[in-house]
């Protein structure tokens, strides 16, 4: 198939587009099953301690309720921790709602109400009523302990070792900065409330927001014991997940025990202010200590965080990973710790860790190129390095540098002004900040399996359980699909997001479009080397060899002549992540402009520039619309979000979007996104890195940076919001 | 409690050119009706509080959240919503200039704001870039697609100015 015909790597408009602008797409909470219960959660206003009593009579009186559900009188299951165990979760012992009478975090499902609609369920929800043991909590990161984790979780990179002596390099060096940074809580918050319905049957097909199906379908039937029953998952659509719909939610739990309690379909739907109580981006505390010669060469790094996590699980990210490889520097010490909090456990948000610890590292080199008096960006070409040093080997590519050049040039970076409040218009003070955003390139550890298969109107049916959340999933599957099978989309027919489907990992660390998308090369491959053989054996060979053989009316007449044999082909996609002779990351430079109102301390971010090297990209349509969407997540990071607790209480102040900030429309001014070349042979068989998670990553530290420039005032939490930023100008 | 009293009320909307009627109590919001009663599910919730714009519905043309209304309040009201919005065979102007400009990631605001934006446009008070970006900014987009949002609104603005002249 010559180069004009392909799809791969051209910008193809979404193929679920259509259905979504029609409102056609189903989403979790969306199946209408006839007989239908719903459920609603009551939830924990302590955060530590123990339930003495819990009274459910006057909830049970309340017209239309069926049933309430606590610790006492839910149905049996499994009660061994390491059962609830799941592919994403870190050591220690996974929550299980209305497993006992014990408290660990305010918010915590304590009772369940289910009833004939779900008006009824909501306001008798506020009839049951609970006394508690209060027990002393702390919600407080700078008030707790740290410790380092004893056991690492699966997956995380370890923390690189030391390297020479960072101690001894910082306290000779002549120039150098230590600064420590802190950061709130943040939540994922889709747009989608996390929603399940349960159709109860001889097949259990459990409707849910997941990011794997395939792993909620095993966690319910071992949580659950369906003995006898086939357990379905479907996540057709996904209304957005960013890391949270990584582990079997509260949601699906609760409504699957509910129905099978009363063996009824059930469907629960959580309020936007249970989802503070599902998960969070850990907040953290850290110090970066750097320091240079004269001409800026890094002499040492060292970087300490304390991230929060749960009582009962060892939550952890790969917050340290880049401060090891990212500049050239031969002392290095990196320690990173846990402090636990009595919440619920941290629960990966979008560059979990890496966009936390490059804010503190990115803004610490911004501090250092002031010392030094140096462009930030000179700084960091002057500690430019070619091979992953923490790992000692080579890149299997980085176009990094490619990245520098082509964003600073768009952004017109040259023509900034060195000094601190030295640019304004009118009553705005405007700054200039950059910084390098760097994130892991990788296949699933798990393999990925595809199946294709030719349908009787003579196109490809292609299916596979991973889901789309956003990410464009469907349109890249369908056109890796049809470029293989040497035909248009039009012909590709894909379904995914269903546990009886092909098995697929979970869709997280970006590594979707090179481990599905290289199982459905694999598929498509084998099967038309199949429909060759085939075609050999019944003889409609005058067709010829090539793609002739793969028209509709040639595989309409092949598939007559099996008589009823399918033609179809399943591949498998193994990765071994051992051995490797390379160390392969996505990197970006993002250039931002902040204008500050000298007066009220509002910052707009007018202007961002995101240069990015993620080898190759599959379709720049919707590529670019994952850095744009991340780039806006990172503003929200920068400047709004911020999941506040009332220490006192132990309880998240934010209870919807009124109080929880997250960018909206007015607060997203232009965003520039460009892609490098970048060729990488050895990331995945497709070239591929992946993009869902690097546009985030530096966009909180360039924003900083530029919020310094703008004001000289060097703003070290997150979010830098109104109040902060004008309590540091009045210092 | 244990008697409940006879509370329903009897209702009756022309929603996307159909006359629908429903038995609801007054508690019940628009949007619970649209979705669990008459299984129009194209439109979202995503907050329930006004705060999101994942319910935005046309209620007599205006664009309205519809979570934040007690359906019995607007009975006999026309009310349009992401399903009534084009035709099978062809998508309205707004929905393909979403499609487009790809407006949307996961898609579960997009009614919302689609709904939003055919409100917006016959209010006839945006006319630049920023003043789309204020108009619909009571519509959240957490994949941040607001850039998106804006090309196809602004594309579509230009070709028909006049409300009037969109189907």
């Amino acid at each position: 198939m010559d180069q004009e015909q392909t799809v791969t790597g051209k910008s193809i408009l979404r193929v679920d587009g259509p259905q979504k602008v029609r409102g056609e797409a189903k989403y979790a909470a969306e199946y209408n099953i006839p007989d239908l219960l719903h459920a609603y959660v009551v939830t924990a206003s302590i955060a530590k301690g123990r339930i003495l009593s819990i009274d459910l009579a006057a909830a049970r009186r309340f017209p239309g309720v069926v049933e309430v559900l606590s610790h006492k009188n839910r149905p049996w299951f499994w009660p061994v921790s390491f059962l609830y165990k799941d592919a994403a979760g870190p050591p220690g012992k996974p929550f299980v709602p209305l497993d006992d009478d014990r408290v660990y975090f305010s918010g915590q499902p304590v009772a369940l109400v289910i009833a004939e609609n779900y008006e009824a369920a909501r306001d008798a929800a506020a009839l049951v009523k609970v006394t508690y043991k209060a027990e002393q909590h702390t919600t407080d990161l700078a008030a707790s302990t740290a410790f380092k984790p004893r056991k690492r979780r699966i997956g995380v990179a370890p923390v690189p070792h030391p390297t020479g002596d960072a101690d001894l390099a910082f306290a000779v060096a002549p120039l150098k900065i230590e600064s420590t940074y802190t950061t709130s809580p943040e939540n994922h918050h889709p747009m989608e409330l996390f929603a399940t319905t349960v159709k109860w049957g001889k097949i259990v097909t459990v409707y849910d927001k997941t990011q794997s199906p395939k792993s909620v379908e095993l966690f319910l039937k071992v949580a659950f014991r369906l003995i006898g029953r086939k357990v379905r998952v479907v996540s057709t659509y996904v209304g957005g997940a960013f890391g949270l719909g990584l582990r079997p939610q509260q949601s699906v739990f609760l409504a699957v025990m509910a129905a099978k309690a009363l063996e009824r379909s059930v469907r629960l739907v959580l309020p936007r202010d249970h989802m503070f109580a599902l998960g969070y981006r850990a907040n953290a505390v850290q110090t970066v200590s750097l320091a240079a010669d004269e001409q800026g060469r890094l002499q040492a790094v060292r970087h300490r965080a304390v991230a929060a996590t749960s009582q009962f699980e060892d939550a952890q990210d790969p917050m340290l990973l880049f401060s090891a490889s990212l500049y050239r520097c031969n002392n290095i010490k990196l320690t990173y710790e846990l402090a636990k909090l009595d919440t619920v456990s941290p629960c990966d948000m979008r560059a979990p860790g890496a966009a936390t610890g490059m804010f503190a590292l990115e803004s610490a080199m911004d501090e250092l190129a002031y010392v030094l008096d140096m462009d930030p960006l000179a700084l960091r070409l002057t500690n430019y390095t070619e091979r992953d040093q923490s790992e000692n080997r080579p890149f299997s590519s980085k176009a990094l540098r490619e990245c520098y050049a082509l964003g600073s040039e768009r952004f017109g970076w040259h023509k900034r002004s060195r000094a601190p409040r030295s640019m304004r218009e009118d009553k705005e003070l405007i700054g200039w900040g950059m910084a390098t955003g760097a994130w892991e390139a990788a296949m699933s550890p798990a393999p990925a399996r595809a199946k294709v298969m030719v349908r009787s109107d003579g196109k490809f049916e292609v299916t596979s359980s991973i889901t789309d959340i956003g990410t464009g999933t469907y349109t890249i599957l369908s056109q890796i699909a049809a470029d293989t099978l040497e035909t248009t989309m039009d012909r590709v027919v894909i379904r995914l997001g269903d546990s009886a489907l092909p098995f697929n990992p979970i869709q997280g660390g970006s590594w979707t479009a090179a481990t599905s998308g290289a199982a459905v090369q694999s598929a498509c491959r084998k099967l038309k080397s199949t429909i060759r053989s085939r075609a050999k054996h019944t003889g409609v060979l005058g067709r010829g060899q090539g793609a002739e053989l793969l028209s509709a009316s040639a595989l309409i007449d092949l598939l007559k002549l099996q008589r009823g044999r399918k033609l179809s082909a399943t591949a498998t996609m193994f990765s071994f992540p051992f051995g490797k002779k390379f160390s392969s990351a996505t990197h970006a430079a993002v250039f931002a402009e902040v204008r500050v109102d000298e007066e009220l301390s509002v910052v707009r971010v007018t202007r961002i520039v995101c240069a990015v090297a993620a080898g190759r990209i599959l379709n720049p349509n919707t590529a670019r619309s994952q850095i744009i969407g991340a780039t806006v997540m990172g503003i929200g990071k920068a400047l709004h979000e911020d999941a506040a607790y009332d220490h006192n209480l132990g309880r998240c102040m934010a209870h919807g979007f009124a109080d929880y900030h997250i960018p909206t429309n007015a607060d997203v001014y232009d965003i520039d996104v460009v892609f490098v070349d970048e060729t990488d042979a050895e990331v995945s068989p497709l070239g591929v890195k992946g993009v869902g998670e690097i546009g985030v990553v530096a966009v909180a530290p360039a924003i900083a940076n530029a919020i310094f420039h703008a004001t000289g005032e060097r703003m070290r939490h997150l979010p830098i919001t109104i109040d902060r930023l004008a309590r540091a100008g009045s210092r | 409690m244990d008697a409940a009293p006879n509370t329903a009320h009897h209702v009756a909307y022309t929603i996307n050119g159909v006359i629908r009627m429903a038995t609801i109590e007054p508690w019940v919001t628009l949007l619970d009706l649209l979705r669990e009663e008459f299984d129009l599910t194209g439109t979202k919730k995503g907050c329930d509080h006004g705060q999101c714009g994942a319910c935005t519905v046309l209620i007599n043309g205006i664009r309205i959240n519809s979570c934040l209304v007690l359906a019995v309040s607007r009975s006999g009201s026309v009310v349009t919503t992401i399903e009534g919005i084009g035709t099978p065979d062809q998508l309205h102007p707004l929905q393909a200039a979403f499609v487009k400009h790809d407006a949307l990631q996961c898609g579960y605001c997009t009614p919302g704001q689609i709904c939003s934006a055919i409100g917006l446009i016959s209010e006839g008070i945006a006319k630049t870039r920023d003043e789309i970006r204020e108009g619909m900014s009571g519509n959240l987009c957490r994949c941040g697609a607001y850039i998106g949002i804006v090309d196809a609104i602004e594309e579509v603005l230009a070709a028909a100015p006049d409300a009037n002249s969109l189907p």
